[in-house]
């Protein structure tokens, strides 16, 4: 299977392999589970590689961290046709894939200047999620384009 | 009806709207009945911005209902000032009242400050988002004035930062209401009321002249264009001024059209339409009281 993508990243031994990333989400993906590379994961990111479901997509393998929900739910809005797999001892002990949750909360910056929750008020931010979109609980901001760029930066 | 807050029109169903109103009507017809009934309970008011006609009328109607106010007073001269949170705020408060009336700058404030508390808390107006009594005493004039079947409504003027009409096009999809926004198209509705519009089903249409509905509507809700709204005062004076009615054009178009508007005006009715039957906005500001004591027995009953 030399036309099979994944072998363009090497194997990893304890940890997440995300697949079906939508093509060029990647480092959007990274951003969302707090890496930049600064705290020595060992991080693989292969993107724009052809595939059949989805025309161009993206991987990421990180060793050694498994995802929390709070990442899956976010990761579900920027790629929704992504496939989880955690990998122990090389094998794919767990294969999830990402539904779409009805709400994220905490995850999200709310893009109106003006909202309660960009304030030093002790809440956090909230979204509903919609069919093509999220809506700020608080303020009813719908953000439809970009979702990514709204992401919250631990 | 059961209601821990007020914070959005949304919230409201029609039964909800109608038992408010219906109450309201019975408290205008006979405000004795009603003068004791909350002697002793008392009205927390927390207004960070500020208000004339709302906050009068949330103390006329909790005094009018035998009850008293606690009042934080302005911004300047409480603990805000010193950088208390609004969370914060609304705790301590929360000690000291019965239940608490809020307005705030921010869009979102009264949800989150009502998950901090729980007495029951009433949004006065947040920001850009919704304003729920005034929308519940603008349903009170509709009620009196042309009543809710087949109702041809314009609502022109800021669509786009005005609260009172985001909670009132929010109230009417629940009534059998024909919608029709009259706007500049920089004020146009915001996205997310187009969204719950839209996905209430109601029937809603966007002009930018009014002389395409005039005829067709039973009432005129008009708003203030802010001058803040615009880049330079030059393009507010030219925008806004196609904003504006007056008596002949309503003689001339539909002399039976409703004519509502929260308050403050400008000039965008002009005073000689006071002298019509149809003029309802300073009738529509009195139906604030009742309304509002309306609101306040059925909360206060509620949290008992």
């Amino acid at each position: 299977m030399s036309d099979d993508p994944e072998l363009r990243v090497s194997k990893i031994r304890n940890g997440t392999v995300i697949d079906h990333i939508s093509g060029g989400q990647a480092l959007n993906v990274l951003a969302i589970i707090g890496i930049d590379g600064t705290s020595g994961e060992e991080v693989s990111v292969a993107m724009n590689i052809p595939s059949d479901r989805l025309g161009k997509k993206d991987i990421v393998k990180v060793e050694g961290r498994e995802l929390s929900q709070n990442e899956v739910d976010v990761l579900s809005l920027i790629a929704p046709a992504a496939t989880i797999n955690i990998v122990r001892e090389f094998d794919v002990a767990e294969k999830h894939r990402v539904e779409r949750p009805g709400r994220v909360e905490g995850v999200l910056e709310c893009p109106n200047r003006n909202c309660i929750t960009t304030e030093s008020e002790p809440v956090d931010s909230a979204f509903e999620v919609l069919d093509d979109g999220v809506r700020c609980e608080y303020c009813d901001t719908i953000i439809r384009e970009d979702i990514a760029a709204h992401i919250l930066v631990s | 009806m059961r209601q821990d807050h007020i914070i959005s029109a949304k919230q409201l169903s029609r039964r909800d709207i109608e038992a408010v109103l219906d109450r309201a009507a019975e408290i205008a017809a006979d405000p004795s009945a009603y003068a004791d009934r909350h002697e002793g309970s008392l009205l927390g008011l927390l207004f960070f911005e500020p208000s004339t006609r709302t906050k009068m009328s949330f103390s006329a109607a909790m005094k009018r209902l035998g009850g008293d106010i606690v009042d934080m007073g302005t911004v300047e001269s409480s603990s805000v000032k010193k950088g208390e949170s609004l969370a914060d705020t609304v705790r301590v408060v929360e000690g000291y009242a019965d239940a608490l009336v809020l307005r705030h700058p921010s869009e979102g404030a009264a949800q989150m400050a009502s998950e901090f508390v729980d007495a029951p808390l009433i949004n006065a107006g947040d920001g850009a988002g919704q304003h729920p009594t005034q929308t519940l005493l603008d349903l009170y004039t509709i009620r009196e004035n042309a009543g809710f079947d087949d109702l041809s409504i314009g609502i022109m003027g800021d669509l786009k930062y005005g609260r009172t009409v985001h909670s009132l096009a929010h109230a009417l999809t629940v009534f059998d209401a024909r919608q029709h926004f009259v706007s500049p198209e920089s004020l146009q509705l915001p996205r997310s009321v187009r969204y719950d519009l839209h996905e209430s089903g109601a029937e809603v249409r966007e002009h930018t002249d009014l002389d395409d509905v005039l005829s067709e509507l039973d009432v005129l809700y008009v708003t203030r264009i802010q001058k803040e709204r615009f880049p330079d005062e030059s393009e507010y004076h030219e925008v806004a001024g196609e904003y504006q009615i007056d008596a002949a054009t309503i003689r001339e178009h539909n002399e039976d059209l409703t004519v509502m508007h929260p308050l403050p005006r400008v000039d965008e009715i002009d005073h000689d339409v006071d002298e019509l039957d149809g003029a309802q906005y300073f009738q529509q500001a009195h139906n604030g009281v009742p309304v509002r004591m309306a609101l306040l027995d059925m909360v206060l009953e509620e949290s008992r």
